[in-house]
């Protein structure tokens, strides 16, 4: 599946700079990689040392806390929905945006639906790889169904209180 | 026996010669638990057809007013609510010696 | 009432166009029925026994002749002229086709009504004291709160895919007509010992297989902090709560796994980020604006003497009127339980017939109760006598509001995939074998509550008599729990033990009710004799049956 990337509101289908790399796999020789947070810890001073972006993997119980500082040397921090009813990748990408602040690409990764899109893009998510066959035209799509929201979110999106109070 | 639901009103279906009939009564009895996997496997393609929803398979005894399902369940959902029997599939049977208390 | 905006308009009109787009996707197979699962529930559709069960929000309990209207015209061309109202003050339509719901719900969004969110894992229909606004006893109605969280809580972003479904009740009075205490989350209106209004927030309360009475979280919030604190319990709820087990994922486990410490602990903590980001303050000019909606009706001046009538007036007139805040009104309860009838349900043409008799006498609003009955809200006593006789009419005037025969049921086997008995024709035996009038004000108040199934969404933990519908090898059978209750004095209602048969449940019902007549002292109900005496006595005579049987056989 193509790398979507939202930006502005709008998707496109973008060229991946990452690889996920398994646990006991070696890292490419160049190119992003991708690693899961066990094995951030276990080889973290390799993995910062290697000349090439690095980017760790979020499992639905493993809150992006447990980066600590690291989290400002990585590229991307995937969050992964390994079934779309485990909501908890929501809170992990927006805790992300508000509470650390984080600038980096925030990835939405898994089994995620059409219908989760534009919540995921609110808490902050702007790249996707979506077990399901996604393009950017369904992403497109779904962002433009509702108009309005009711209450702020990571993505700073004006609501409709503050609309109300600006007319 | 073999039922489902349709897909687009929520009707209850019960299996009959590979297709779908509304009445229980008229639905296809098997005799052994084979025959009735089989059909299971052969209802599925009305699910990946968008059809029906959620075949199951359910267990039935003879009696002498017919074949009845063994579960309350079953008896509720093939004929209607017990409290409104002026609903459901049983609204439109001809009343005959109490199957329900 | 609350009224829509430009806003609030277009919100649901493009939620009901991705329903339909999300309809036609599965129609078509592009959605699956386990990818169409979660969605239709986030629109209230439910795939039950018979056919689709079609869940439309009533928020806070409130609605309009025209709504009320709308919900008849749905009845009655969509389905098979009727619907049910909900211990969650929503209703219920039994016989939707799928294929039909997209038109409906736009049909219901020409009123400013809506189905969103009244099912899946996710915040459901925020629910208020149903005499909110109108109650003598109230501090502040609660509604323009519950508008405020309703609007928050509508497709927020991070919270559709909760561990489960969570619930939010709020009320203005000390006397608890919510069921706080069994919800969720609730919000309190209470006043601080400077005489400031705020809110005191619960969490951790819920009916199901582990009931559980909720605790106090925040004791008091300031309004403005209130959807900043509100939206720290969701996060809490939404990053901790269990996803390994549908039986423990309902906040009330991770509430009571932390504790009361721990968790105010870590809702502090998001509670501080939340308030100093600044994004979900309130201010006041939105809670003067959202106020503004809620503005009681203009009281005229008017005697407070009750009209005087017959013996039926009267008998209506003793249960099912409320004191009310401005002299010469009443709150009158239209009673959904008719003797022997189902609980909680209205035809199409009782439904059109109330719209009338509101526009008729000027009632802007009625209600929903969890009690699963309507509420007139503001009634002005000289017109008491011309309501009851329209009313009786109707056969809504049955005067047995918080009497024994006042029972809430859920829909159970009769309607509901999930249940494995069924509930309403109990509470009809019941219904038929207490309807003497007289009788039933001798035993005074008494609230039976019957659920078909675990999932108790008749509330039986929080009945005076609680009744739960099980299957035993096939074999409906009811087991009795006894000194629940829902309001501010909220408890869990002990199991009694061994469960009774289809019919033998009523008969064990009336020896409890008379043992209660026996062992009464001064004005005690049912529920304060129980709690002095406890258990054993009842169980002795409710089993009394099987004892001999055992002894003789």
């Amino acid at each position: 599946m193509p790398l979507i990337r939202v930006e502005a509101g709008r998707a496109a289908a973008i060229d991946d700079a990452f690889t996920h790399v398994a646990d006991d796999a070696p890292l490419p020789e160049a190119g992003g990689a991708i690693v899961s947070l066990a094995r951030f810890i276990k080889d973290r001073d390799t993995l910062l040392a290697r000349n090439a972006p690095i980017g760790v993997r979020l499992k639905p119980d493993e809150t992006p806390e447990g980066l600590g500082p690291d989290l400002a040397r990585l590229l991307v921090v995937a969050v992964e929905f390994p079934k779309f009813a485990d909501g908890r990748g929501f809170s992990w990408a927006r805790m992300l945006r508000t509470r650390l602040g984080y600038k980096g690409e925030v990835r939405a990764v898994g089994d995620f639906l059409y219908d989760q899109i534009s919540h995921l893009v609110r808490v902050g998510c702007d790249t996707f790889e979506p077990t399901h066959p996604l393009t950017a035209d369904d992403f497109n799509r779904a962002l433009s169904e509702m108009t309005y929201v009711y209450q702020p979110s990571a993505d700073g999106k004006r609501t409709i209180r503050e609309l109300r109070a600006a007319k | 026996m073999l039922t489902a639901n349709r897909l687009v009103d929520g009707d209850v279906l019960y299996w009959k010669g590979g297709d779908w009939v509304l009445e229980l009564a008229e639905g296809d009895v098997f005799a052994d638990p084979k025959q009735a996997e089989a059909a299971l496997a052969a209802a599925q393609k009305y699910v990946t057809g968008n059809l029906v929803v959620a075949p199951y398979l359910f267990d039935v005894r003879r009696t002498e007013s017919g074949i009845r399902p063994v579960k309350e369940r079953e008896i509720i959902r093939a004929a209607g609510p017990t409290v409104r029997l002026d609903l459901g599939k049983q609204a439109s049977h001809t009343p005959k010696a109490s199957d329900h208390v | 009432m609350y009224r829509y905006d430009e806003f609030d308009a277009k919100f649901v009109a493009e939620r009901v166009a991705q329903f339909r787009g999300q309809v036609a996707r599965r129609l078509s197979g592009a959605l699956t029925e386990d990818e169409f699962k979660p969605l239709r529930l986030m629109n209230g559709l439910y795939l039950q026994l018979h056919a689709y069960m079609l869940r439309i929000a009533v928020p806070y309990g409130t609605l309009n002749a025209k709504q009320m209207r709308m919900l008849a015209h749905i009845a009655r061309k969509y389905d098979k002229g009727y619907g049910h109202f909900t211990t969650r003050q929503n209703i219920q339509f039994n016989w939707p086709k799928l294929v039909d719901v997209p038109d409906i719900l736009a049909d219901l969004a020409t009123v400013e009504m809506h189905a969103i969110q009244t099912s899946g894992n996710c915040i459901r229909n925020v629910t208020a004291d149903h005499f909110a606004g109108a109650a003598a006893d109230e501090i502040e109605d609660p509604r323009p709160l519950a508008e405020i969280v309703r609007q928050w809580s509508s497709l927020h972003p991070e919270f559709v895919f909760l561990p489960r479904k969570f619930k939010i009740a709020v009320s203005g009075s000390a006397h608890d007509r919510a069921a706080l205490k069994f919800h969720d989350m609730a919000v309190e209106i209470v006043k601080n010992a400077a005489g400031e209004t705020g809110y005191r927030v619960l969490v951790g309360g819920g009916m199901g297989r582990t009931p559980y009475v909720g605790y106090v979280v925040g004791e008091f919030v300031a309004k403005e902090d209130i959807l900043a604190f509100l939206e720290s319990v969701m996060r809490v709820y939404n990053q901790s709560g269990r996803r390994d087990n549908k039986y423990k994922a309902r906040v009330k486990i991770l509430a009571n796994a932390l504790g009361p410490e721990e968790m105010h602990r870590q809702v502090m903590r998001e509670f501080e980020e939340i308030k100093q980001a600044g994004t979900l303050q309130v201010p006041k000019e939105e809670l003067d604006r959202i106020d503004a909606y809620f503005a009681p009706p203009k009281f005229e001046a008017l005697s407070d003497e009750t009209p005087k009538g017959d013996a039926d007036f009267k008998n209506w007139v003793k249960t099912n009127t409320h004191p009310h805040r401005a002299p010469g009104y009443a709150i009158a309860t239209i009673s959904l339980k008719p003797i022997g009838g189902v609980p909680g349900d209205a035809t199409d043409a009782q439904m059109d017939a109330l719209a009338d008799l509101m526009d008729r006498f000027g009632i802007d609003e009625i209600r929903v109760s969890h009690e699963q009955n309507l509420v007139l809200p503001h009634v002005r006593k000289k017109d008491l006598p011309a309501i009851h006789k329209r009313l009786a009419a109707l056969d809504l005037a049955t005067p047995n509001a918080g009497l024994i025969t006042d029972i809430i049921a859920c829909p159970g086997l009769d309607y509901c995939d999930l249940a494995n008995a069924r509930s309403i024709p109990i509470a009809q035996d019941l219904s038929r074998k207490f309807a003497d009038l007289a009788r039933q004000h001798d035993i005074g108040e008494l609230k039976i509550k019957i659920s078909g199934c675990i999932n108790a969404c008749g509330h039986h933990h929080a009945g005076h008599i609680g009744i739960l519908g099980v299957d035993k090898k096939g074999v409906e059978f009811y087991q009795l729990q006894l000194g629940g209750s829902g309001a501010e004095d909220a408890s869990i209602g002990d199991i009694m033990g061994p469960g009774f048969g289809e019919h033998e449940i009523a008969d064990a019902v009336e020896r409890v009710v008379d043992l209660y007549l026996k062992e009464r002292k001064g004005g005690e109900r049912f529920l304060d004799t129980y709690r002095r005496i406890g258990m054993e006595p009842f169980k002795n005579v409710a089993y009394r049956e099987q004892l001999y049987a055992a002894h003789t056989g």
